[in-house]
């Protein structure tokens, strides 16, 4: 029997990855996009434990919502990366840089 | 309402949620209205596109009617304890609307200018002021992260709109990343505390987290909410996005985050830290203090160095920022209450001078530099006492109302034996009124680079005169906001 302890412990260090990933990422936008995704679904592996456990379903449900949101905004994520890509013909994270101070 | 019902199971005639259905009212017009705004778009050309703006402009207007006839100062929680009316809620909506539809009729011209004068603009402007109305409306993590991703996502494509300029793609991918970033943990912390409360309503939420303050949980979630609210708010140090994307972004755009979102945001920050997680104010309080005092510093200390005046209002917004947390931080009705009123004038003010640089900007020029301000007392004297009251207030300088704004936050601080706290807002507030000073002896002691006639649009010029006259009148009768706002609390 896998304990609520364990699942926590798995959606933490996949939170931790994905904002690792973030950080220490400097050559590629899509990878930043991919640890986002990573980080909501570490989220949701949290809200379906809490959930399992708990014998309520409400958390289930936020879950679905996640999911949803979490499309509608990888679509946006990357339609924002082609227009970058169209004006810069770049998408290194380093390069975004046009702004200081 | 009786004639639905006849045409229901009946399982869902027992259900309370046909009923409350009225409560939800504005928000249910305004999507509507979205949609319809969405549609009429797609058979309008570039000639009749006037007709996308009248109707979004109708739809504001009539969302304050709809708004004000069914104001109700009393408390109804809706929609399986999803959605709450009250009194705070209603005054916040009706002055969204209001910004709103200035922001609106302050960029058409600036839009028409540099031929972004398109549907897209106002359909996802409406969508985002629906986005904000569902936070301002939320009782449970799901309403407010519903309602903060739609206003996020509408956000983020309009920084975009601008498709062939390389700051507006950078400063929105910027946005977008952080933004997820702070959806992300946002999300992680309510993860948390569901799984500490084993609920999503924040009614239910505080009940249990009354029960066991200690709960390290619990705080581990709170950290993690909070962080979410700093970034959405833009205090230190979360607000890494706030200057890249004023000063990136098309100013008509910046306009916009820069002020309905804010209201959004204080709404957000008061139903999650208030009506969710009182339970454990010692230990946010902490924590706000600690964001309140770092905003204040590094927004008025960075702002002075600062040549472009968008990036300079973006540090201003930072340390404006810092002020309304203090209110919140109080964890008492009045920090709340003057919080409250903080928001409100800040947006009015951060209206009036992005307004300012639209007023100014022409097709080709963007006049966001501070020396574009230079010897406008030369070229437009109406004008340049206008920015003169924008500058003051946000400096707080009496008479205006940011005066009476940083006062009653001011008094909110000491009342709850936090003198200190209170003497360093002021220090920091006078290292800022440097910056806005600058911009008053540009105005009036410096001479033009250029002399040309500002030729601005004239239903642009009587809406910013009016908000100058509005933020001098309020500060001559501050009661008239601070009153509504005391009355709703």
């Amino acid at each position: 029997m896998i304990t609520l302890t364990e699942v926590l412990i798995l959606a933490a260090i996949m939170f931790s990855i994905s904002v690792a990933g973030i950080f220490l990422n400097r050559k590629n936008l899509i990878i930043l996009l991919m640890s986002i995704e990573l980080m909501l679904l570490s989220v949701n592996i949290n809200f379906i434990a809490f959930s399992y456990y708990m014998g309520d379903l409400a958390g289930q449900v936020f879950v679905f919502f996640i999911l949803t949101v979490a499309a509608a905004e990888a679509a946006i994520g990357l339609a924002i990366l082609v227009v970058l890509f169209r004006n810069k013909r770049t998408i290194n994270v380093d390069d975004l840089n046009e702004m200081k101070g | 309402m009786e004639f639905i019902a006849a045409y229901l199971p009946s399982a869902m005639m027992n259900d309370q949620t046909i009923s409350q259905l009225p409560l939800a009212l504005p928000e249910i017009v305004m999507l509507c209205m979205a949609s319809i705004v969405l549609i009429v778009d797609l058979f309008l050309n570039d000639k009749t596109r006037g007709g996308t703006y009248i109707l979004s402009q109708f739809t504001l207007l009539a969302l304050v009617v709809i708004t004000v006839m069914s104001f109700t100062q009393q408390k109804s929680i809706a929609f399986h304890g999803t959605f709450v009316r009250d009194g705070m809620g209603d005054l916040l909506k009706i002055f969204v609307y209001i910004v709103t539809f200035t922001v609106f009729l302050y960029s058409k011209s600036y839009l028409k200018a540099r031929d972004m004068f398109k549907g897209e603009y106002y359909v996802l402007g409406l969508f985002a002021v629906l986005g904000m109305m569902v936070m301002i409306s939320a009782q449970s993590f799901l309403t407010i992260y519903l309602g903060l991703e739609l206003l996020s996502l509408c956000m983020y494509a309009l920084v975009a709109l601008q498709r062939d300029s390389i700051i507006a793609s950078e400063s929105a991918m910027k946005y977008f990343v952080l933004g997820a970033i702070a959806s992300g943990m946002l999300l992680y912390g309510m993860s948390m505390i569901y799984g500490a409360t084993g609920s999503l309503e924040l009614a239910t939420i505080n009940a249990e987290v009354m029960k066991n303050t200690d709960n390290i949980v619990l705080i581990f979630g709170l950290v993690f909410v909070l962080v979410g609210v700093a970034f959405k708010l833009g205090a230190v140090p979360f607000h890494m996005w706030l200057p890249d994307v004023y000063q990136g972004s098309p100013t008509a755009v910046a306009i916009f985050i820069g002020s309905a979102p804010k209201i959004a945001a204080f709404a957000m920050t008061m139903r999650l830290l208030v009506d969710g997680l009182h339970g454990l104010h010692v230990q946010w309080q902490d924590m706000l203090i600690i964001m309140a005092v770092a905003s204040l510093a590094i927004g008025n200390i960075v702002a002075i160095a600062q040549t472009n005046i968008k990036r300079m209002l973006a540090y201003s917004t930072i340390s404006h920022v810092g002020f309304i947390m203090l209110g919140i931080m109080t964890a008492e009705k009045g920090g709340y209450t003057a919080s409250m009123f903080y928001t409100i004038v800040y947006t009015l003010m951060a209206l009036g001078a992005f307004g300012m640089i639209m007023y100014m900007s022409r097709m080709g020029f963007e006049s966001d530099k501070l020396d574009d301000f230079r010897g406008l007392n030369q070229r437009s004297p109406w004008f340049a006492f206008i920015m003169l009251i924008f500058m003051f207030s946000m400096a707080g300088v009496p008479p205006f109302v940011g005066f009476w704004a940083k006062l009653s936050i001011l008094k909110a601080v000491v009342a709850v034996d936090m003198t200190w706290l209170a003497v360093t807002a002021v220090v920091f507030s006078i290292i800022g009124a440097f910056y806005y000073l600058r911009i008053i002896k540009l105005m009036y002691f410096d001479t033009p680079q250029e002399t040309s006639a500002i030729e601005g649009a004239s239903d642009l010029r009587v809406m910013l005169s009016l908000n100058g006259i509005a933020i001098l009148g309020l500060g001559l009768y501050p009661e008239l906001i601070m009153g509504l706002v005391i009355s709703v609390m």
